[in-house]
């Protein structure tokens, strides 16, 4: 049921964010993304790795260039990209399993089918008897395996996942990290995920594409060989890492530089 | 918990009232004022029984007529409140989910809002004559704009990530509308709704005063004429009981249709 993704030629700018300001989010990026891939998308704050993701959810559409999954091109959301946000993003007025079953209420499913169907993904994300919680009453990390199990329920191509884990705690996101790998295996699907972390790129990516600074451009797409689970005090996850982090630290090098320098026209 | 406070907590509530209450018995038994001019509360609440339940008659022709008046005012109230309930959530949902809408509609709907709705008593009075209609315009006139204003707030401020979930799982926008938009733009909307009711009875009794011949600002009103002053502030009473009724009502159904707030919220907090 994955799919693969191919990201051509993409600009994005951002129209009237101000008086006559005109802000170029993404920078002629080409991606591909191959079928049961874990691309890590990684960049800084503002460099237009949520646009990008964005545009292959068919959230926003690119300037100019394409993006097309499994050949077809995106013009629309739809129910085989399924995003989960970086805020849980649930019906506060939904129970967790409503909220989990939520796509197959607005397919008319009736609700004994639904509530029976929620349940299968409430267990694989480890919220049994979570169930009947409205979603106020969930810490962050419970409320972010209900996005993930809702995603799941779609049973999506493509998953998208925005920073997710960022606003959890260390321990957690440890924990969910893991989970997520061991979800990805079990479904096999494509999954793209936004991060600023290089330690999570590395724990989940089968390739991370490391982004510039805005204008976001793919500075370089590394494939990470290192099977899951991944253990990060080995010395070749550290190696990609000090090599991850050098490239961090020549873009924030140029960073300075290209915000005086007129963009071309 | 020990009974003491278990006592106070019951009690509480009630202190001032009863001492407010008991100061102005004082107060008029005094012979400071004339006791037609501010009756006191024995004397009111003898009027208001009889007016009630025609034990002396003392209230004339209004004796034992209250639940007709009271039934003749709540009518109005529930009719110009209904009214204006569906279609200040409808129009305001509309204004702030579709842009033309808001383009056509809210600038008119902007320019009559500030119009106090007392002040269309005349033309309510020669379009509608004088009955139910004029007074239940009026109601609908003062429950709009705030169910309306708070409609379209409601809208304005839904998370759009949330919209953006719906369509991604496939809501067509009649789904959206009805399952995503519509419920949570409801904490907002009841908020409307309950600064709606407290203009609803406000606008039956001004109605009532100038515009029809019953219920309960009628009643009000024709006292004045006939001095009977004891009956006016039984009449302000009733209105006031009913009010908060109505509020207490619309309060019960906000918290069991917003049951999924509590625990988030000041309301949920436990003492």
């Amino acid at each position: 049921m994955s799919a693969s993704i191919k990201v051509s030629g993409v600009r994005k700018l951002f129209r009237d964010r101000g008086p006559g300001i005109d802000v170029l989010a993404i920078d002629h990026v080409s991606l591909s993304v191959g079928q049961g891939e874990l691309l890590c998308l990684l960049g800084p704050s503002g460099c237009g790795k949520s646009t990008l993701l964005n545009m292959i959810a068919g959230f926003e559409s690119p300037t100019e260039g394409t993006v097309a999954v499994n050949g077809g091109l995106i013009a629309a959301p739809s129910a085989d990209r399924g995003m989960v946000f970086q805020q849980p993003t649930l019906m506060p007025w939904l129970p967790v399993w409503d909220n989990v079953a939520f796509s197959l209420k607005l397919k008319n499913v009736p609700k004994k089918q639904r509530r029976i169907e929620a349940q299968r993904y409430i267990d694989i994300v480890g919220l049994t008897g979570f169930e009947n919680y409205f979603p106020s009453q969930l810490s962050g990390g419970m409320a972010q395996r209900v996005g993930i199990a809702r995603v799941l329920l779609l049973n999506p191509a493509v998953i998208l996942m925005d920073e997710p884990f960022s606003s959890l705690d260390a321990q957690t996101k440890l924990e969910m990290q893991e989970e997520l790998v061991a979800i990805w295996q079990r479904f096999a699907t494509t999954i793209v995920f936004v991060t600023h972390s290089v330690e999570e790129a590395l724990i989940l990516g089968t390739t991370i594409a490391v982004m510039t600074h805005r204008p976001g451009r793919i500075r370089e797409s590394i494939k990470v060989d290192i099977p899951h689970p991944r253990d990060s005090t080995s010395p070749a996850f550290n190696d990609l890492k000090r090599h991850i982090m050098s490239l961090i630290r020549q873009e924030a090098r140029l960073a300075p530089a290209r915000l005086v320098t007129p963009e071309p026209q | 918990m020990n009974l003491p406070s278990v006592f106070w907590k019951q009690t509480g509530r009630f202190c001032v009232p009863v001492v407010l209450v008991a100061a102005w018995e004082a107060f008029s038994r005094s012979g400071y004022l004339p006791p037609s001019l501010l009756p006191a509360p024995s004397q009111v609440l003898w009027t208001w029984a009889d007016w009630l339940f025609a034990i002396d008659e003392s209230t004339q022709n209004n004796t034992g007529h209250w639940w007709v008046d009271a039934v003749a005012s709540g009518v109005r109230v529930l009719g110009g409140y209904a009214i204006a309930a569906v279609s200040g959530i409808s129009i305001g949902i509309a204004i702030g989910w579709w842009r033309w809408v808001e383009r056509t509609v809210e600038p008119t709907i902007q320019l009559l809002r500030p119009i106090p709705p007392v002040s269309w008593i005349p033309l309510a009075i020669i379009w509608f004559g004088i009955a139910n209609r004029p007074a239940i315009f009026l109601v609908f006139l003062g429950t709009f704009f705030p169910v309306l204003m708070n409609s379209i707030h409601g809208v304005r401020t839904i998370d759009r990530n949330l919209i953006r979930v719906a369509e991604m799982m496939g809501a067509s926008e009649r789904q959206l509308l009805w399952l995503v938009v519509l419920p949570a733009a409801l904490p907002s909307i009841f908020a409307g709704l309950r600064i709606g009711v407290g203009s609803a009875w406000m606008l039956t009794v001004t109605a009532e005063m100038v515009a029809v011949k019953s219920g309960l600002g009628y009643v009000l009103w024709d006292s004045y004429y006939f001095l009977r002053y004891d009956m006016v502030i039984a009449a302000m009473a009733s209105i006031g009981l009913l009010g908060f009724v109505t509020d207490l009502c619309v309060k019960r159904l906000m918290t069991a249709t917003l049951r999924w707030q509590e625990t988030s919220t000041v309301q949920g907090r436990k003492f």
